[in-house]
């Protein structure tokens, strides 16, 4: 299997979407044969058999963490998070239209 | 600038200023330019921290355990005095305006960072190759790769600028790159230190560690990172202490899996030399096996980028980070902020990470990987049922050459088959320097114990150090 599955352009379009991201041709073509490389080293998987074995989500046995709902103090304020944002105007982050 | 207990020793009998520690360290910084380790210098606010620190110690005031210590951070910790890039043009101004638990906790004890390390962008990569800003050079051959992602930090220390720097290791980061600069790198238990304002990548194995010289320094630095944070709720109650009285007579495996043919053969002596050493104190070496070995970058590469593209959703250019120009929709502004945001490999993951998450390839994929892992994990398991640690080669070569596997993906991944397995595990895992090539290029030898259990790594390590 290595290196063979065939994964078309319009699947790395798809992909590309679903990913929100803008490739270029060019980027397209060469994501398009790394991907099927990819691909076609992690299929040796299928090799395992894994019938009956639960799956490894987390590895330290933490189950759900709790604390006390209060208002924690940051030393963050607004001004400094919307200071990160490329245009900001009356406290609120500016965006391209929508609709 | 040697080990931290010299500088410490020094800054204490006040025959160094922390001052004079701080700029001793910008200088080799600039001397050591060429070898492109570093992003940025804190050179400012890395001044006045050492002018304040001079200021308590000649007032007779309390100072912490690494007072006047200098230190470099992987460029993903978030920290004051420059921009947090990850090496990536998405946040190439990125002005953090916190910092990390990690920085924080050092700074709490009197150390004092003078810049930033470089990376692959976002931590995707072994070589630092991946930085939007160019390659870190090999601390010994500037023709070879630092390795990585934490190259930079890996490479600074080799050089001496700072005795210890920080780092991040998800599937070998730290281990890798500390193995081809000839400098010891730990990567604890997953959950022993706090993740808290670093640059998230794959969050069921992300874990922060340290370079230092030797195991003694790394000791110290662990001990001070280690423990429980609220803000990340997947730390562990501090566990970690130094140990002291290393249990004589340990029973060791080593992977026979990990010394095969495609181990190059000066590799497989530096670890056999290892081997000789810790029989020659008394502990027992004998070959084990791990059969899953040969599955585990499969794994990794359907768990990592999955939790990478995640992860990575965040990176819209709406709230902070880079965001395109001249865009008439917002999906155009999305789709363009993340396609020049982003370099390459990390497009290559996102997009894996979409495909495996898909329906209709989510179980054939995804959940086939975390059940390997199940399988992968028990398989430590029954082995630390027997053995207290287990060795290996920390990569299956020394440090490979600049662009030597840049055209193929697959080629670079298989550097981090030797790191891999233990993080997918959650477990600690060491790299120390074992020997050096003919050619003159540092060699590692990794070892890796049960969770919980990196105190016992670093002793034993530490008991046949420089033997």
């Amino acid at each position: 299997m290595d290196g063979m599955t065939v994964i078309s352009r319009d699947d790395v379009q798809h992909l590309a979407q679903l990913s929100s991201l803008q490739l270029t041709d060019e980027e397209l073509g060469s994501l398009q044969t790394d991907i099927g490389n990819i691909l076609g080293y992690i299929e040796q998987l299928g090799e395992l058999d894994t019938t009956g074995v639960e799956p490894t989500y987390q590895v330290t046995g933490l189950e759900n963490v709790w604390r006390d709902d209060t208002v924690i103090h940051s030393d963050v304020t607004r001004e400094q998070m919307l200071a990160l944002s490329t245009e900001s105007a009356n406290h609120q982050v500016k965006v391209p239209k929508v609709l | 600038m040697s080990r931290i207990s010299n500088i410490i020793d020094q800054i204490k009998s006040g025959e160094l200023t922390a001052r004079a520690a701080v700029e001793a360290a910008l200088e080799k910084a600039k001397s050591t330019d060429e070898f492109h380790a570093l992003l940025s210098v804190t050179e400012a606010r890395a001044l006045e921290r050492a002018d304040e620190i001079d200021a308590r110690i000649k007032n007779g005031e309390s100072v912490g355990r690494l007072a006047g210590v200098p230190f470099i951070t992987k460029d993903n910790f978030l920290a004051f005095g420059a921009p947090t890039t990850a090496a990536s043009r998405m946040l190439e101004k990125f002005d953090a305006p916190l910092q990390a638990t990690a920085v924080e906790k050092l700074e709490q004890e009197g150390a004092i960072c003078i810049g930033k390390a470089n990376l692959d962008a976002f931590a995707h990569g072994g070589s630092t190759e991946n930085s939007a800003f160019g390659p870190t050079k090999n601390a010994f051959d500037q023709t070879k790769v630092a390795g990585g992602s934490s190259g930079g930090s890996a490479v600074v220390t080799a050089l001496d600028v700072v005795p210890f720097a920080l780092g991040t290791d998800t599937g070998g980061s730290i281990r890798q790159p500390a193995s081809f600069n000839g400098v010891v790198g730990v990567k604890p238990t997953y959950g022993t230190v706090s993740r808290y304002g670093v640059v998230a990548m794959a969050s069921s194995t992300d874990t922060i560690g340290c370079f230092t010289k030797d195991i003694a320094d790394s000791e110290l630095i662990m001990d001070i990172m280690s423990g429980r944070d609220m803000n990340d709720m997947t730390t562990l109650p501090d566990f970690f202490a130094p140990i002291t009285d290393l249990k004589p007579g340990q029973k060791i495996g080593i992977i026979k899996e990990s010394m095969g043919n495609a181990v190059d053969p000066e590799v497989r002596n530096a670890v056999n030399d290892y081997i000789e050493k810790l029989r020659a104190d008394g502990h027992t070496v004998e070959e084990v096996h791990l059969p899953m070995l040969k599955y585990a970058l499969a794994m990794y590469y359907i768990i990592v980028p999955a939790e990478v593209s995640s992860n990575l959703a965040r990176y819209d250019g709406i709230r902070y980070g880079h965001r395109a120009e001249n865009v008439a929709t917002l999906a155009e502004l999305y789709g363009r902020t993340r396609d020049e945001g982003f370099v390459t490999e990390n497009k290559r993951r996102i997009m894996i990470g979409s495909y495996v998450l898909s329906s209709g390839y989510f179980d054939a994929y995804y959940q086939q990987a975390q059940k390997a892992r199940t399988l992968l994990v028990n398989a430590y398991e029954e082995l630390f049922a027997s053995y207290d640690v287990l060795l290996s080669p920390t990569a299956p070569t020394p440090a490979f050459g600049l662009g030597e596997n840049t055209a193929d993906p697959v080629q670079m991944y298989l550097a981090d088959i030797m790191t891999v397995p233990p993080s997918l595990a959650g477990l600690p895992a060491i790299s120390v320097p074992a020997g050096v090539s003919g050619s003159g290029l540092p060699i590692g030898v990794q070892l890796v114990g049960p969770r919980r259990s990196e105190a016992n790594l670093l002793a034993l390590a530490k008991s046949v150090e420089g033997k």
